[in-house]
């Protein structure tokens, strides 16, 4: 084979988190409760639009979610027959190997987006007219940045432009191509004419938000499609202190994101809903217990119990080196207890919402006709008070999730969030925080973090709010 | 009263003895002291001598619940568990690394913490709640709809970005105040004014949408509606009126927060050099000191609970319909 499959814990989690996504589409269009709510957040344009930007973002991070490791291969291909196999130790994912000109084509130091040459000077020898080396101080030639451009540099501006032409068209293209799609697709279902079914498509209060998604999908294709056109010659956005493309890390970092937005709410839940249902309709003593546990952890102060609880499991994986076979596996790990950490340190606030829905919900007639026919407290719980509550979990986790991808950053850089070699965008804003105060500035790293950073949480925001509007039984019914 | 704070603070007792087992778990039961001791060493100097000097140096070297080598009561005190947790009611904290008494750390570092916090706190609160009741009184009109947009747009920057971008602008661009550092006296503002500024606008998106909403909600009451059958003006409604109502569901999120201002903030102290406990724990964060990070675990917990119970006091002066009982 080729290639290793590398099966990281994170990995496992995410596509599952992805099949978990699938059921509960399945599950809501079942209900016809929640498909009416889901429905409501089709209608949001707001909503549908940043929906359709987290798609791209989750596309990305999923590309990223499979992992392998390359076979070693000596010189050139000819591997020897009579060896075992042997493989990298370094881990790729599928993304990696999209983005492979990104990944290796490193430079020596910080280069200005779309520079040709360096961003520092440097004495280099230049051979004069008369064929002496001369000792010049300038800003050296970028080995890869514009490479394909030779000795002209002057032709960059001009191969820039002709590159972006060439990729609005290409963008402008594909997205007529899928407008056309939609709109057959409406034509259809409406059996109207297209004529009709294009403005349908873009008058408000249609059934779905059509027009939301057409338009960020055109100004998702006009911005990335340049970008993938020059990525493939260029820095677009520079390279950073030890000459790495900033493009490919601001890629990498949608996935940590991901991860910890998503994973920790996997280790929030069922903590939250048991707890909260169980205090919620037992009351008593179980009550008891479970409001002095989560009053007692929601007293620590947040971020001080989660810098405790990763000083104490930074030792313990200092001290256990033997239990990971790769750095990448190490990364992981850690990524993935941070995740839990940040899980059991922000369950109590759900778990207080549901218990206090929980007591309101046990006193309705539909229970107690319930109790009083015998059926079993589990199945109370499972069947009439776990999907009356569901609105909630729902709202919250989309809430959740902008918070924590904001968490992550403030984390990494206080030196308690994810692996220093793993590409966040906490990191990232980490290594980039003093080169603003560099003569002649960097801004390139940190503005890059920034803008997929804010559109990232800023979708995420409008989406939440999109879902909570929707799922509300208190806003429900204004529009 | 007196009695009602008497039973609160009783009641957080046993809270507190949780937090102290969970520190004291995650501590030393995770690890234990010889793994702290290795990491704390680094990987050279590691021999069984140098681990035993450095548990026997910070009294790590003692059993964890019951010492049975002692007896009597000594038997209970001569433990880790007694002198590194339990006296942290007493208010002893131990020693830190570099040896200076943590609990006297603390105090002295108290006062810069609260240079930032207060005002920003305070400044903050104002700020919000102006801009809060102004998209409230021209709701449903494009002021507040692209207001909103702006707070959700606000609330999306990362802390950290609002922070670098005011240092570079204020301080190393337009060169009005120093970029970092702290002094006492009368030259204090200079370095207290952009932390504060920083604090207040980066709070800001957040808890404008949050009274808002608390505003907006209040607004479809029907004693609104007789306000306004009365006659009064809309802005004597809001003021008079929802405000005044609103100030409850406020009070909630905002009087928990006010004695943790004790504690500084982690990332405009590390920022901005200010001295005080912010910058304490990201120090022993940093440095691994277990010792302090325990500590401010301990009173970070204490402040929130005594947060909890002026919470509940406030009530009874916002609401007369609340009592003690």
């Amino acid at each position: 084979m080729p290639f290793l499959p590398v099966i990281l814990w994170s990995d496992v989690l995410i596509w599952l988190l992805l099949l978990a996504a699938i059921l509960l589409g399945w599950l809501s269009a079942r209900n016809p409760l929640w498909r009416t709510a889901w429905q409501r957040v089709g209608r949001s344009r707001a909503g549908m639009a940043s929906a359709t930007l987290l798609l791209a973002f989750a596309v990305v991070g999923l590309l990223d979610s499979l992992h392998y490791r390359p076979r070693l291969t000596v010189d050139g291909g000819q591997e020897a027959p009579a060896q075992p196999a042997t493989y990298a130790v370094e881990v790729l994912s599928l993304l990696d190997a999209l983005l492979t000109p990104l990944r290796t084509r490193n430079e020596k130091t910080y280069s200005e987006p779309l520079a040709t040459r360096a961003h520092a000077k440097e004495t280099i020898e230049v051979r004069g007219s008369d064929g002496r080396l001369q000792q010049t101080r300038d800003h050296p030639r970028l080995r890869y940045g514009g490479a394909h451009l030779g000795a002209d540099e002057e032709q960059r501006d001009a191969d820039v432009a002709g590159r972006v032409l060439q990729a609005l068209g290409l963008a402008l293209l594909a997205w007529a191509a899928v407008a056309v799609a939609v709109c057959g697709g409406v034509a259809r279902a409406q059996a109207s004419g297209w004529r009709q079914a294009w403005r349908r498509l873009w008058r408000s209060g249609g059934d779905f938000a059509w027009s939301a998604v057409l338009c960020a999908l055109a100004a998702l294709l006009l911005l990335a499609m340049p970008v993938a056109l020059l990525a493939t010659d260029y820095h677009v956005f520079g390279t950073d202190k030890v000459g790495q493309d900033v493009l490919y890390q601001v890629l990498k970092s949608v996935r940590t994101a991901l991860v910890i937005g998503l994973v920790t709410t996997l280790v929030m839940l069922p903590l939250s809903v048991l707890l909260g249902v169980l205090a919620g309709y037992f009351r008593g003593w179980v009550d008891d217990i479970i409001q002095y546990l989560y009053t007692t952890l929601s007293s620590i102060p947040g971020v001080l119990l989660i810098a405790a609880a990763v000083l104490m499991m930074q030792v313990l994986i200092d001290t256990h080196p033997q239990w990971f076979a790769t750095a990448a596996e190490r990364a992981d790990l850690r990524l993935l207890a941070l995740c839990f950490i940040l899980g059991v340190t922000s369950w109590t606030g759900l778990c207080r919402l549901l218990r206090g829905e929980t007591l309101k919900l046990r006193e309705l007639e539909y229970i107690q006709a319930a109790q009083a026919f015998g059926v079993s407290s589990l199945r109370i719980i499972g069947r009439h008070i776990v999907p009356n509550l569901m609105h909630i979990v729902i709202i919250a986790l989309v809430m959740d999730f902008s918070s924590l991808v904001l968490a992550e950053a403030v984390l990494s850089y206080v030196g308690i969030g994810v692996d220093p070699t793993m590409i966040s965008f906490g990191t990232m804003i980490n290594n980039a925080r003093l080169e603003l105060a560099r003569e002649p500035m960097v801004w390139w790293s940190l503005s890059a973090a920034f803008f997929f950073m804010f559109s990232l949480v800023l979708a995420a925001n409008l989406f939440a709010d999109a879902v909570r509007d929707a799922f509300d039984p208190r806003l429900a019914g204004s529009p | 009263m007196l009695a009602y704070i008497i039973r609160r603070l009783l009641y957080a007792l046993p809270i507190l003895i949780g937090v102290n087992l969970i520190t004291f778990a995650l501590f030393f039961v995770v690890n234990t002291p010889d793994d702290m001791a290795r990491m704390q060493l680094g990987v050279k100097r590691v021999t069984p001598e140098a681990i035993d000097r450095w548990k026997a140096e910070r009294g790590y070297d003692k059993p964890l619940f019951f010492n049975a080598e002692a007896g009597g009561g000594a038997a209970l005190t001569e433990t880790i568990f007694f002198s590194k947790s339990a006296r942290m009611f007493v208010g002893d904290f131990g020693r830190a690394e570099d040896g200076r008494d943590i609990a006297r750390e603390i105090v002295s570092r108290m006062g810069p913490s609260l240079a930032i916090a207060l005002p920003t706190f305070i400044i903050g609160l104002l700020v919000s709640v102006s801009f809060a009741l102004l998209l409230t009184f021209f709701r449903a009109t494009y002021l507040d709809f692209w207001g909103v947009v702006l707070c959700v747009a606000m609330m999306s920057i990362s802390g950290l970005f609002y922070i670098i971008g005011g240092q570079y602008l204020v301080s190393k661009l337009w060169k009005l105040v120093p970029i970092s550092g702290y002094g006492g006296g009368l030259d204090a503002w200079k370095f207290v004014i952009l932390p504060v500024l920083i604090g207040v606008v980066s709070g800001i998106g957040s808890s404008t949408r949050w009274y808002r909403t608390i505003f907006i909600e209040e607004i479809a009451r029907d004693y609104v509606r007789t306000a306004r059958a009365k006659g009064l003006a809309e802005a004597a409604v809001l003021f008079r009126h929802v405000l005044r109502n609103a100030l409850i569901p406020i009070l909630t999120g905002v009087v928990v927060v006010i004695p943790l201002l004790f504690m500084g903030s982690l990332l405009t102290e590390s920022f901005f050099g200010i001295p005080g406990l912010g910058s304490y724990t990201i120090d022993a964060i940093n440095a691994q000191d277990f010792a302090v990070v325990r500590a401010m675990v301990f009173i970070g917990s204490l402040l929130y609970i005594v947060g909890l119970i002026l919470t509940d006091l406030s009530y009874t002066f916002v609401d007369p319909r609340i009592r003690f009982n």
